[in-house]
């Protein structure tokens, strides 16, 4: 009862964390495409796009990876690896960009291109949380539905904070590379927090 | 009471309450970027792009005499000539009213000169309502400046005369003020080819931008007028003239501007190379550039 009680707290802790960075970096794709592309109406709507369909796939695959097995260790796993495919972004993001924008002349095309390029694997990643989430959680049917509630409320909470913070006050304060790289720490301790209590858990 | 003392006190009644709105919308719109308004009172036609608190007049022309620049900051940025005095090849970055360009184009028949404004529907307006009109050798792009600048450096484009006036007051498109922008705009100047910014003067915003321009271009000509509140930046690659060189060349400058009301000879002397801003704030940056947060004075 109590280690499920500390699941259930680390799950929703990482769901809300989860939404809080898929957000932010959303909001940070405006800024990074803009020297690019422009920041017009078309560019937020390549980046939203892509967000949706990557989110999409993740719930997708989040939720057919979470029938066998499910295990905190691999929900870390999740995190890691969100971690390291954002890398490529923040360190060849504009490598990526010069060579979108050497190639493709209409700047929604382009802006579509390279949000692709950008975002789609690691927003993928991080949609797969979500659903793997639930599968964590969920003891009995007749909770699932009030468990998925509660971890949409958190995560959705998180996306909104996310939000918020990021065009409120982060950018306000730090560069973007600054606030993608905390990102990727977040990622990276909460993938390594979960790791290690499934490792625990396994062993005990 | 008769009725004529009557309805001429009515008459009176009404000039006195509706003078300050004795202007009227001859045209509105709702564009993709902003609402825009053509309003006219008196000989006074403006394009204002406008907003609940506070419209802009982003460009006034006299309908008795088009040719003469209303704005200050519109006639300021002909300062950049006391740079470049026979520009060839013109860079309009934001259309507005395109009274600019057009003085331009007037002056410099020979030039070409490229304009590039986002917004379509400033096009359309300045066409049909301020005369703005394209010639052989003025084209206009619908783009964003960024882009456009972007793929000119691919084009190995080169401009001597770039003119900035993309920021409409309420907003300013946070990628057309980053040290990058900058250095992106130093790649298609040629030598001694000039970048004219139509900028503010206000807020930590100031602080910052100026900043940002000495970080590009190190020493630049702070232009500022008593008369507005907007100030213009006129920076070159190589360095600025001499304070004699600026003078005579305004004093060349000037016969041929009068008829456009501007007073070039007065300009040397406002033009300033002091650095009169905090030294400590941050340069604006790609990964940093929340210039409307800035603008706004609330941290």
């Amino acid at each position: 009862m109590r280690s499920n009680l500390v699941t259930n707290l680390l799950v929703l802790t990482l769901a809300f964390t989860s939404g809080f960075i898929i957000m932010s970096i959303e909001l940070l794709g405006g800024r990074i495409l803009a020297p690019y592309f422009g920041s017009s109406i078309y560019v937020w709507g390549s980046i939203i796009t892509v967000f949706m369909v990557s989110l999409s796939v993740g719930y997708l695959t989040g939720g057919r990876l979470s029938v066998h097995n499910p295990s905190l260790v691999r929900y870390g796993g999740f995190f890691v690896v969100a971690a390291l495919t954002l890398t490529p972004t923040i360190v060849f993001g504009n490598a990526m960009m010069d060579a979108v924008f050497a190639r493709v002349i209409d700047p929604r095309y382009g802006s579509l291109l390279a949000s692709s390029l950008l975002f789609f694997v690691p927003t993928a990643v991080l949609g797969m949380i979500a659903p793997y989430s639930v599968r964590l959680m969920v003891q009995t049917t007749e909770h699932s539905g009030r468990i998925a509630g509660g971890l949409y409320f958190v995560s959705t909470l998180g996306s909104a904070l996310g939000t918020l913070a990021t065009s409120f006050y982060l950018v306000l304060w730090f560069e973007v590379n600054q606030i993608l790289w905390t990102m990727f720490t977040v990622l990276m301790m909460g993938g390594l927090v979960a790791f290690t209590t499934g490792r625990l858990r396994e062993t005990a | 009471m008769t009725t004529i003392t009557r309805s001429l006190f009515l008459v009176a009644l009404v000039l006195t309450f509706s003078a300050p709105t004795f202007a009227r919308d001859i045209h509105q719109e709702k564009s993709l970027y902003r609402n825009i308004v053509v309003r006219e009172s008196f000989s006074r036609r403006c394009l204002v792009f406008a907003v609940k608190r506070g419209d802009r007049n982003q460009t006034c022309m006299d309908l008795r005499n088009p040719r003469k620049l209303v704005f200050p900051y519109v006639r300021m940025s002909l300062g950049g000539l006391l740079l470049v005095p026979e520009p060839r090849r013109i860079l309009m970055l934001g259309l507005g009213g395109g009274s600019i360009p057009m003085t331009l184009s007037a002056l410099y028949p020979e030039a070409r000169i490229d304009v590039v404004e986002i917004d379509e529907a400033v096009v359309r307006v300045a066409k049909q309502f301020f005369q703005y009109r394209e010639t052989d050798n003025m084209k206009v792009t619908v783009a964003d400046a960024r882009v456009f600048v972007k793929r000119a450096i691919l084009r190995d484009q080169q401009y001597d005369f770039v003119i900035l006036d993309a920021f409409t007051g309420d907003y300013i498109p946070e990628h057309l003020m980053t040290v990058e922008f900058l250095a992106e705009i130093k790649e298609i100047l040629d030598d001694d080819g000039v970048l004219v910014a139509n900028t503010f003067s206000t807020s930590a915003l100031y602080d910052h931008e100026s900043e940002t321009y000495k970080a590009a271009f190190g020493t630049f000509f702070n232009f500022t007028m008593p008369i507005t509140g907007n100030r213009v930046v006129i920076a070159s690659e190589n360095g600025l003239p001499d304070d004699k060189t600026i003078k005579a060349r305004a004093a060349e400058l000037q016969p041929e501007l009068e008829r456009y009301d501007v007073r070039i000879m007065n300009y040397p002397r406002h033009m300033s190379r002091g650095q009169d801003w905090n030294h400590n704030k941050r340069v604006l940056t790609d990964q940093y550039s929340p210039a409307n947060l800035l603008r706004g004075d609330i941290y």
